[in-house]
């Protein structure tokens, strides 16, 4: 009793839909809750056994589902219930929210099969049918679809359209889950494509258009039937969709081409829709570029949507015009003045595409400007147009190793200049650009360096941690090509600058490495020069005491690398002294160095500069600015550091001792210390190539090693003990290093750590005396504020005046098109060992081979029963086609017997075949259709001895294919076409 | 194919959505917020285009409703356009008169008359007539 009153004030005050959507809006804050005492009533009221109010219900989920996110999988058996509500109105509700809220995974769909097989049938009430098809073409699974098939193929023959319609268009989703349907209702779908009603034809070609997008192979043989709407249908819809199928038809066969390209071009011609006119326009340029009379008239087309006004057709047009691009860049350079235009649109799009076609326009006459007046322009614009700016001006010009580029000397400033780009986000791809240039083009190293060099010494770079990647690279370039820098003192003062504390660890430790290398080569320069000019050396005494003057900020910054010798002298100093000359040192760290020291400012020859003073004060330089980092926690700067400070501790002392002394010791003091320089040195200009991905296949293996022996074992024995971390890596310097220092005796140990204890207490110490000169890590913000950015952005006032400067500089370029030759020749650019060489990109597999493959077994079948079925006189092509059926069905029916046979036989046989048919295409389309006829019917006999030799000369073409058998194949090439 | 179909408002609120590929709740309500982003935000003088991840929104606005539509990169912009402006006249013909409120209140009408329209992700009506 009290269930049943409930449930009528239930119905009675339930609230319904519209009630939920005014509350809804009233509550302006507070909607969640409102939503959750909604769900609270809903949840009580689904579970009525008034139909009414269940519905209702159900109704208010679905509204709050599908608007409000919410779920509503638990109400899945509710839902199921209303479906199978008698009532129409209730039915409806039900199978929305089952369309709404069901997916493969839920429990419930085994229920509703009956359900749907009753409402699919029912032949009262077709919005029945069309409620439950509707419902099927969003939630059919596979054995949905497997159990419904039959009452599918029923429906598509249905007498009323409304219906009909509706289940051609399930059909798709059908075969994509349950591909065996296909050989239930493939020929009754392919029958609906002579329907006289203008929403079947819709219907069907809409499903044959999503089918040949996903394998266009399949759906040859039905060539004559889309050839046929397309030159008799007056619906624009249709006809897209039937140059959409065609535009994959003819790039599989080149002689439907050919028949096709006339009624294209009447399309184009005639329509006022330019819905259809682009879309004529489209299949030109992507799948008929090789009639120049279509891709001309295309052009002209094009050139229409580009002077339109509407932002839309402009785009399309730009569109159109890139898919053109590499076949017929005249189309392009036609509307050249248009297409930099729009560059200075104000629609992204727009602007995206005609930068496409700007850099399509390259070539190495041209590439220098183009890249000029691009690198100009992307200053000016948003950061996010700029970097794509970049990003095309770097892709272009690396394109196939750098095909277009000839003056790398131009190219590799081009990159420097684009690294200091504000906005410049292409880091990664620069420093990849600028490595790779460098291993490849020995010309350039100079450059490089140099370039390397304004990016290294630019403090204000290193804010920018776009840069950081740019940076590393150029730190490397400049340590491995040192030789080519005019001044090395310099490079070691820009990769210790104070700033680079803003780098991450990876890329400290690159400087760290370059700024050894350099050192080694000045100190090797150094030793070179002196050999031959010691007699000139300056007093010598007077240099000594600024020798250990200049040991002492390294004496106080950390005792752990001092020389016993030298701390003995260094206690007794005056801590004064000692002050000053760091404050010089520090003076000459910041920013001024330049001044500081003379030979810096001035472009001197290499030969002078390496004068003994400047060797002991980058010593101390390195010392200095390194002391600090020996404590760091990454293992990379950790072990580079040590590696620096330990070989300056290895050959300061007797640098310094030796010059002290008088000449005639001169050569046995420092025979240890230059021969570790020169040893160094050694290592570091040695080259090292890049190696060949393959270069360890090469290696033979030894025999009786085992490589292949399971260590699992190993792992159970020694489980417990941990295993050292393999990460650390030396290069071939560290192993040099380590070898000698330990052949000398006189340095042992001196790299052993101190207690940690002291050395912080020191370090302390020392950081609370010159704090003033140390740019706390806190601060770092703060602190790459200090710098001016590297690049203003300039007003955008002027980019009218940069436009027309586009177009001036593109109309000279391109008029003058034949220049003077360069007066430099192309450098060499080494093609490295692992280089892919650009394959023509091979097909991928089709995704769905059952689908595709039982389409071909069924139009194998269905070509010739429909063809013959077929009565009417007057349809030319059926007649044609008539004709060749019996041309084909002999061997057909000889090869029937045995099909099996043939299948295994000439499994690859089709797409050799087709192949060939492209690879000739030119030729063959010259032949006389009658001779093609006759060849094809040796074909059919001479078939099997021929596909083994086919197979063997298309081999490397490999494509998966289907299996095919002759038959198939054989009336694949619809006769009427030729 | 139409992968979706988005009616929302300047504010961003969804007042039908229409999926013809399966998704999880939050990714609808990703993509309804994405493309909200993409869409706002543009010039009536811009195309009526957007990449929108691997497919393109094709979008139009009706005073401050949007109706969007993702389809595959390759199918026909014009053709789509055109498709949103029959949806709405058709809309427009069965409310006299539409405005946003009859979209609200009218939640499943718009849905049967879309499921008239476009099935299975293909469009059933191609013009009025």
């Amino acid at each position: 009793m009290a269930s049943t009153t409930s449930s009528i004030m239930d119905t009675l005050f339930q609230r319904t839909l519209e009630d939920l959507i005014k509350g809804l809006r009233l509550q302006l804050i507070g909607e969640s809750a409102f939503i959750s005492k909604a769900l609270d009533e809903i949840r009580r009221e689904i579970k009525s056994t008034d139909p009414h109010t269940k519905s209702n219900a159900l109704q208010k989920l679905s509204y709050l589902s599908s608007l409000h996110h919410l779920d509503m999988s638990w109400a899945a058996f509710h839902v199921v219930e209303v479906m199978s509500s008698s009532r129409f109105s209730h039915k409806k509700i039900g199978y929305h929210a089952a369309s709404l809220s069901f997916s493969d995974s839920t429990p419930v769909l085994l229920l509703i099969t009956n359900q749907l097989r009753k409402d699919l049938t029912n032949p009262n009430n077709e919005f029945e049918v069309s409620l439950a098809l509707e419902c099927l073409s969003r939630i059919a699974t596979t054995d949905l679809c497997r159990d419904l098939t039959p009452e599918i193929f029923t429906l598509l023959s249905s007498t009323k359209i409304f219906v009909r319609k509706k289940a051609i268009a399930l059909v798709l989703r059908v075969f994509e889950k349950y591909p065996d349907a296909v050989k239930v209702c493939f020929k009754r779908l392919v029958e609906n494509l002579d329907s006289t009603d203008p929403h079947i034809v819709s219907a069907v070609v809409g499903v044959f258009c999503e089918l040949t997008s996903n394998d266009p192979k399949s759906y040859l043989p039905l060539a004559p039937e889309f050839y046929r709407i397309l030159v008799d249908s007056k619906n624009n819809w249709v006809l897209i969709k039937m140059l959409k199928i065609f535009a994959k038809l003819v790039l599989l066969e080149p002689r439907l081409a050919k028949r096709v390209v006339e009624p294209v071009c009447d399309h184009m011609r005639r329509t006022g829709a330019k819905s259809l006119m682009f879309e004529c326009v489209r299949t030109v340029v992507s799948s008929l570029s090789d009639y120049e009379e279509a891709v001309k008239l295309a052009v002209v087309k094009i050139r229409e949507l580009l002077l339109d006004d509407d932002p839309n057709l402009k785009y399309l047009g730009l569109n159109a015009l890139s898919i053109v691009a590499p076949k017929h860049l005249w189309a392009v350079l036609e509307n050249k003045e248009v297409v930099i235009k729009w560059l200075s649109d104000e629609d992204p799009n727009i602007k995206r595409e005609s930068l496409r076609l700007v850099m399509a326009m390259v070539s190495e006459n041209n590439v220098v400007e183009i890249c000029r007046v691009l690198v100009n322009y992307a200053l000016k614009s948003d950061p996010e147009f700029c970097n794509e700016i970049l990003g095309s001006i770097l892709s272009t010009c690396s394109r196939n190793l750098y095909e277009i580029v000839n003056d790398f000397d131009w190219y590799v400033s081009l990159l420097g200049e684009m690294s200091r780009i504000l906005h410049c986000q292409q880091g990664d791809e620069i420093e990849n650009q600028l490595i790779d240039i460098c291993m490849r083009v020995r010309d350039v190293r100079p450059e490089l360096v140099r370039v390397g060099r304004d990016l290294l010494i630019d403090p204000a770079l290193l804010s920018n941690h776009f840069l950081y990647r740019i940076l590393s690279a150029a730190a490397w370039v400049s340590g491995e090509y040192v030789e080519f820098s005019r001044n090395p003192f310099e490079l070691i003062e820009a990769l210790l600058q104070p700033r680079t504390n803003l780098l991450p660890p990876s890329i400290r430790a690159i400087y760290i490495q370059s700024a050894f290398k350099v050192l080694i080569f000045c100190l090797h320069s150094y030793l070179l020069q002196r050999e031959s000019t010691t007699s000139s050396y300056p007093d010598t005494s007077a240099l000594s005491e600024l020798a250990s003057k200049r040991e002492m900020p390294e004496g106080s910054d950390s005792a752990t690398f001092k020389a016993p010798s030298h701390s003995e002298q260094d206690e007794v100093f005056n801590p004064r002294v000692s002050n000053q000359s760091f404050e010089e040192l520090s003076v000459g760290n910041g920013g001024d160095r330049t001044i500081s020291h003379g030979q810096t400012s001035t472009p001197v020859t290499s030969e002078n500069s390496f004068t003994y003073e400047a060797v002991v004060n980058h010593l101390n330089l390195i010392e200095l600015a390194l002391g600090p980092l020996t404590g760091s926690h990454d293992v990379e700067i950790l072990e580079r550091v040590r590696n620096l400070l330990c070989f300056i501790e290895l050959i300061k002392g007797e640098v310094l001792e030796c010059l002290v002394q008088k000449e005639e010791n001169l050569n046995s003091a420092e025979m240890k210390s230059s021969k570790i320089i020169k040893l160094m040195s050694d290592a570091f200009s040695e080259e090292l190539g890049p190696v060949s991905v393959s270069a360890q296949e090469r290696v033979p293996i030894p025999e009786g090693l085992v490589l292949k022996e399971n260590l699992n074992d190993l792992e159970m024995i020694c489980g417990d003990i941990q295993l050292p971390s393999s990460i650390s890596f030396s290069l071939v310097s560290n192993h040099y290093e380590e070898g000698v220092g330990a052949s000398l005796p006189d340095l042992q140990s001196k790299e052993e750590l101190e207690p940690p204890s002291e050395a912080t207490s020191l370090l302390a110490e020392h950081r609370k005396r010159h704090g003033l000169y140390y740019l706390s890590s806190e601060k770092n913000d703060i602190v790459a504020n200090d710098y001016p950015p590297a690049n203003d952005p300039k007003l955008q006032d002027n980019q009218n005046n940069d436009t027309e400067d586009l177009v001036k500089l593109t109309e000279q370029l391109l008029v003058s098109k034949k220049r003077p030759n360069q007066a430099k020749p192309r450098p060499v650019v080494v093609k490295l060992d692992g280089d892919v060489v650009p394959v023509s990109a091979n097909r991928p597999g089709p995704k769905d081979d059952l689908l595709s493959g039982a389409v071909q077994e069924v139009l194998l079948g269905s070509d010739t029963r429909t063809s013959t079925s077929r009565s009417n006189p007057s349809d030319k092509s059926s007649s044609k086609r008539k004709g060749k059926e019996k041309l084909i069905t002999d061997p057909s029916s000889e090869l029937n017997e045995n099909l099996g046979d043939a299948e295994k036989l000439d499994h690859e046989n089709p797409s050799s075949r087709r192949s060939k048919h492209r690879t000739h295409g030119k030729e063959r389309r010259h032949k006389s259709p009658g001779k093609i006829r006759e060849e094809r019917e040796e074909n059919g006999q001479k078939e099997k001895k021929k596909s083994s030799h086919r197979h063997a000369r298309h081999k490397t073409r490999q494509r998966a294919d289907v299996p095919l058998n002759v038959v198939s194949e054989t009336p694949v090439i619809p006769d009427f076409l030729l | 194919m139409i992968r979706f179909i988005l009616l929302q408002n300047r504010q961003g609120k969804t007042r039908l959505a229409k999926y013809y590929v399966p998704l999880e709740d939050s990714e609808k309500h990703k993509v309804e917020y994405e493309v909200h982003r993409l869409v706002v935000n543009r010039d009536p003088k811009f195309t009526n285009f957007v990449e929108f991840r691997t497919h393109k929104v094709i979008y139009r606005r009706y005073a401050g409703l949007f109706f969007s539509l993702c389809v595959d990169i390759t199918d026909n912009e014009l053709a789509y356009l055109e498709c949103i402006h029959l949806f709405v006249e058709i809309l427009d013909h069965f409310f006299s008169n539409v405005c946003e409120l009859d979209l609200v209140f009218n939640f499943h009408k718009v849905y049967l008359i879309l499921d008239e329209f476009i099935l299975a992700g293909e469009l059933q009506e191609t013009s009025k007539k």
